[in-house]
């Protein structure tokens, strides 16, 4: 079994196992390193083993075989302290829905250990940053999904965790509770250092929040970086341009072809690759103007984290899991 | 700044939790603690009769009934235990209190607490219309403090026996399905009849080894004979029992179905 490494990591995992009886091995054989501060989405299709990876490294399921550590413990061995250094928000908003959200709290905070003079103004202070002073004495069986995983953040952070661990946190919320979430999220690493090992079932989430993203696949981690350079492994960004004269498309096609391969659609538009990447895009501006040749539309087309999982497990993201 | 809670603190606050959770379901409650009565009521005027069989420790049926809504609320209690428990394990609750710094016997005792809140309750409630009816008690005051914490201590141990069920099944709809089988335990026992003066040997053969005739028969003993030491010590004896075994299979239970580090 290879040896943790990296003294700056706060996760790191190698040949992490995870095999359920009858079934297939959840966790193929897993290794990924997050570093300090960073945010990490896991993305992968429902049952590729995202979720009982979380378990694992919150020390809630047993590894097979492997080894990990969280916050420079091993979970195997010193389960007591990886929990007393993370924070985690599963799969579902694991709460109870006769308690309101600030018993919720008071009872996280008591158990987590918070002194009992700093009990309410802790619950108060989260309650606040997570939009939810005013629902605070409903009770939870009331509250929207928005509301239940903004409360469920807000009690994975009752400790000040070094570590937090998000379950698919916004599957199944509207855009603007996932917008919030996002934002927090992001506050929470950007500005407070916090490490966040985010799993995600949504590419645009995973596009928007991770530093680094793992693509899991069947158990296994089938590529790994940041967002840029798992695209840039797929191919170069294109631009698409329409001329407002439908009739300048072969002018168009002569200018643009300096840049890269061309493709035309038969209705003025020319699509241009751009192997030097975007910052070409200034050019083909500057080239168009001094030309005056008037524009209708300029789109920039970047390889989505789509096309990144196709070309990985050869399947499309969306429906992956029912295959 | 954290430190870890002591057990007390720990078993405090997970126990509040679950006595909330009971007082605010209390409609749910409501008929679980009346249907006892009901049975009660039914059978003490159904079956007054019995007083008449020769050797039949009293004349009043009811005194001899009323130990039967205090087992019975017992079982109830073991049914709402197990079946909040296994909800916390359903929705990962459970998960999420695995996640702090508590302990695991902390957080079965814990789950406990709204069941000893309810086991109160229903003692008091039973007692009043005990009262009511016109029962009186033999071993005299002291006799009914002695009887509430007796009827307390078989509530914590039938809710003992429901944490156990709910952490090996995990499922609540499997708890409620046991429920008719801890009541054929209550009528295979010495509820209608003292055990002497069951006619079919079998079932009095099943009477004499079924724990829940020691329950009652402690019970009643307080009410119509007395102060009867040895109905006493089988009674507390066999709840004592009843609650060890079941939270200490509960412990392995609980740190399996945790599985944490």
């Amino acid at each position: 079994m290879p040896p943790v490494s990296d003294p700056s990591a706060a996760i790191e995992v190698r040949e992490l196992v995870r095999e359920f009886r009858r079934g297939p091995r959840a966790v193929d054989g897993i290794d990924l390193v997050v570093q300090t501060g960073e945010i990490y989405g896991f993305l992968g299709p429902n049952g590729a083993g995202k979720s009982t990876t979380v378990l694992m490294l919150t020390t809630l399921l047993p590894p097979t075989s492997g080894h990990a550590t969280v916050g420079g413990f091993d979970i195997a061995r010193e389960g007591a302290r990886v929990r007393a250094v993370i924070g985690a928000a599963l799969q579902e908003a694991a709460l109870d829905m006769i308690l309101t959200g600030r018993e919720h709290l008071a009872l996280q905070a008591t158990l987590q250990g918070i002194p009992a003079k700093q009990r309410k103004a802790r619950a108060q202070a989260l309650l606040e940053r997570v939009g939810l002073s005013e629902a605070a004495d409903r009770r939870v069986g009331g509250y929207s999904g928005g509301m239940k995983r903004r409360l469920d953040l807000a009690l994975a952070l009752v400790h000040e965790p070094r570590i937090l661990f998000l379950d698919e946190p916004t599957t199944g919320l509207d855009p603007q509770s996932r917008a919030a979430l996002w934002e927090e999220v992001a506050r929470l690493a950007h500005e407070e250092g916090m490490t966040v090992f985010l799993t995600t079932q949504y590419l645009e989430e995973a596009d928007a929040l991770a530093d680094r993203i793992g693509i899991i696949d069947r158990g296994k981690i089938v590529a790994e970086g940041t967002p840029a350079q798992l695209k840039a492994e797929i191919g170069s960004p294109s631009v698409e341009v329409a001329p407002v004269d439908k009739g300048a498309g072969d002018t168009l096609a002569e200018l643009l072809s300096r840049f890269g391969a061309l493709q035309r659609d038969g209705r003025g538009s020319v699509t241009v690759q751009l192997p030097g990447g975007e910052a070409e895009l200034a050019e083909i501006v500057r080239v168009l103007d001094s030309n005056h040749l008037r524009v209708e539309s300029l789109q920039l087309h970047q390889p989505s984290l789509d096309d990144v999982f196709l070309a990985k497990t050869g399947r499309k993201l969306e429906g992956a899991a029912e295959e | 700044m954290t430190r870890e809670p002591s057990l007390i603190e720990q078993v405090a606050a997970v126990a509040r939790r679950s006595a909330l959770g009971m007082y605010r379901q209390r409609a749910l409650l409501f008929f679980p603690m009346v249907f006892p009565l009901i049975l009660f009521a039914i059978n003490g005027s159904a079956l007054s009769s019995a007083t008449e069989i020769h050797g039949f420790p009293t004349h009043d049926y009811r005194a001899f009934l009323i130990a039967m809504p205090f087992v019975q609320g017992a079982m109830f209690v073991s049914i709402s235990t197990g079946t909040n428990l296994a909800r916390d394990i359903e929705t990962g609750f459970l998960n999420r209190l695995a996640l702090t710094p508590l302990r695991s016997e902390a957080m079965l005792l814990g789950q406990l607490g709204g069941a000893f809140v309810l086991g109160c309750v229903q003692a008091v409630v039973y007692l009043l219309v005990g009262f009511a009816t016109g029962v009186s008690f033999a071993s005299g005051v002291g006799g009914v403090f002695v009887l509430l914490a007796l009827s307390i201590a078989i509530s914590f141990a039938f809710a003992s026996l429901g944490g156990l069920l709910a952490l090996r099944l995990g499922s609540g709809e499997a708890i409620q399905g046991i429920f008719p089988l801890l009541f054929v335990t209550l009528f295979l026992s010495s509820s209608s009849l003292p055990r002497n003066l069951i006619k079919a040997a079998w079932f009095r053969e099943v009477a004499t080894y079924n724990p829940v005739s020691y329950l009652l028969e402690g019970l009643r003993s307080l009410v119509i004979a007395g102060w009867n030491a040895q109905a006493l010590e089988l009674a507390f004896g066999f709840a004592l029992v009843l609650a060890l075994v079941s939270l200490g299979l509960s412990g392995t239970a609980m740190k399996s179905r945790l599985a944490r580090a």
